[in-house]
């Protein structure tokens, strides 16, 4: 497909194709996040409405599915309105530092084996870089506001997203020492063997598992760790003096990020791309290229139904968890969460020293 | 020991699961959203929408302007005239109800002795500038004229409990 995409552009300089086949990557990759984006607010209104037994918006277009860009058009269409006392240069910058690592961080992501934009070696610490810069566009939008609410959120969101880094940065190591590889799909190749769901790193990691993914709601500032937004006690936080388009734009980084999260826990502790039958259907059914072994075995659709599973996770605990009030945020992620991933990170440690099977011989 | 098991009890996250249990369940429910324009929820006789002024079935109208609906008004939304015609009965000239004033307590309705003044079941009515929603005794006559059917009918529905 590269190859003959490279040859029909063949009367061009090098360079330029190379590039061309890049930004052809990279627009491969953001219009269907920016898709998924929109219609994730609409399946968490969605989520939510039918828990609160209500169902949600359902007037624009066939059964509400318009919604989304319904909301996108109204948004572009609204007034930035700047503050007056606002710093205009850091005002407009901040959403764009909170949507550009959110970014960015997908460049190393493997959808399936090697399908992914770039396959670096330390791709592990690029997305953790990545997922922490995401701090200081709320950091600076909540400074350039010049308005208390968002100067409170963004104090709350700077405290909250550094502890919450600590913990989630030891559930990583755990994983980088299990799969003895920082890059993603090495981390999930990792993960292959003959037991199919009991090899995923979700069993013997567990604890870390379930630490990574609560920081990882944390980290994104969700529901019950909204305490930066806090819409009932601090109006919306950090973003409350945005509109318009510069709000939309902190709001599809909020998105991505959680799409992220997801997508992370997904490769790296349920076993990404792999298909939960191996090991429970003949080999012979999951190979090949059949229709059924297509859809049976390992294969991009298993990690996207994973990734949906996480974020209805995400959803289905803003539905139900009231806001964790700051100081027990903070009680839970140094006093709860670094001990317990301290703790199994040796366990870890030990397992892989004494190749304690199925998952480490 | 209850220190003991309830720290395991937080560790496992069993009161969290259980919370996520109660919403999954909700999630499944039927859902009670009532699709309102094509949708309606029943509505009691003695709802309070908006006002109108009723007449005798031989055409006479009812008020005998005795201004009790004007004095109980606690909005003050009530602004009532009235002088002799000719046949020697007391009659309003002037009943003006200010709908952005009334807080459709149907207090009116409630004071007066002749069923004049009621509140319908109508409430689906807008006005697009401020005149609109001024009511005057003309425009609550041709309310009641047209609704005559429907309120006499909401005030037999009540009549057992008055």
């Amino acid at each position: 497909m590269i190859e003959a995409i490279e040859s029909a552009l063949s009367f061009l300089p090098a360079g330029l194709v190379t590039l061309i086949i890049i930004v052809g990557k990279i627009m491969l990759l953001v219009l269907p996040l920016m898709g998924a984006v929109a219609y994730l607010t609409l399946a968490e209104r969605k989520v939510i409405g039918y828990m609160q037994v209500r169902i949600g918006p359902n007037r624009v277009g066939p059964k509400g599915l318009l919604q989304p860009i319904a909301d996108a058009v109204k948004l572009m269409f609204k007034e930035t309105i700047f503050p007056a006392k606002a710093n205009r240069f850091l005002f407009i910058s901040a959403p764009i530092l909170t949507l550009a690592p959110a970014l960015a961080a997908w460049a190393v992501v493997p959808f399936d084996d090697g399908l992914v934009i770039s396959n670096i070696d330390a791709s592990l610490l690029y997305i953790l870089a990545m997922t922490s810069l995401g701090v200081y566009g709320v950091i600076i939008a909540g400074w350039a506001s010049n308005s208390k609410y968002a100067f409170l959120g963004a104090l709350r969101s700077a405290a909250q997203i550094v502890s919450y880094e600590i913990a989630m940065g030891f559930a990583l190591v755990g994983v980088l020492v299990a799969a003895g590889s920082l890059n993603l799909g090495e981390i999930v190749e990792a993960q292959r063997g003959s037991l199919g769901i009991i090899n995923w790193y979700m069993i013997p990691l567990l604890p870390l598992f379930i630490v990574y993914f609560i920081a990882g709601v944390a980290e994104t500032n969700r529901a019950p760790f909204d305490v930066a937004e806090g819409e009932s006690e601090i109006v919306a936080g950090f973003h409350v003096e945005y509109s318009s388009m510069t709000f939309s734009v902190f709001f599809l980084a909020e998105y991505a990020n959680m799409i992220l999260i997801a997508l992370l826990t997904a490769l790296m502790f349920l076993g990404g791309w792999l298909s939960p039958l191996n090991g429970v259907l003949p080999a012979s059914l999951l190979e090949g290229d059949g229709l059924l072994a297509v859809i049976l075995g390992d294969g991009i659709h298993w990690l996207l139904a994973k990734t949906s599973f996480f974020l209805f996770l995400f959803l289905w605990f803003r539905a139900t968890f009231p806001r964790y009030r700051y100081d027990q945020i903070m009680r839970l992620g140094w006093k709860i969460f670094i001990p317990i991933t301290i703790v199994w990170l040796l366990v870890a440690a030990a397992m892989v020293v004494w190749k304690v099977g199925p998952w480490f011989n | 020991m209850t220190a003991i098991t309830n720290y395991f009890k937080s560790l496992i996250l069993a009161e969290l699961f259980r919370g996520l249990l109660l919403t999954g369940k909700y999630f499944f429910r039927k859902k009670i959203t009532v699709q309102y324009p094509e949708e309606k929820t029943p509505m009691s006789p003695r709802f309070r929408g908006l006002h109108a002024q009723r007449r005798y079935p031989n055409g006479e109208e009812r008020c005998i302007a005795c201004k009790l609906c004007e004095a109980v008004c606690p909005a003050l939304a009530i602004s009532i005239d009235s002088e002799e015609r000719d046949d020697g009965t007391r009659r309003t000239t002037r009943y003006d109800i200010d709908l952005t004033k009334c807080i459709f307590c149907g207090f009116c309705e409630e004071s007066c002795p002749v069923d004049a003044i009621v509140e319908t079941r109508h409430f689906e009515y807008h006005g697009e500038e401020r005149s609109d929603l001024y009511m005057t005794k003309e425009k609550l006559l041709a309310i009641g004229d047209k609704m005559e059917k429907q309120i006499a009918a909401d005030r037999a529905a009540d009549a057992p409990f008055r």
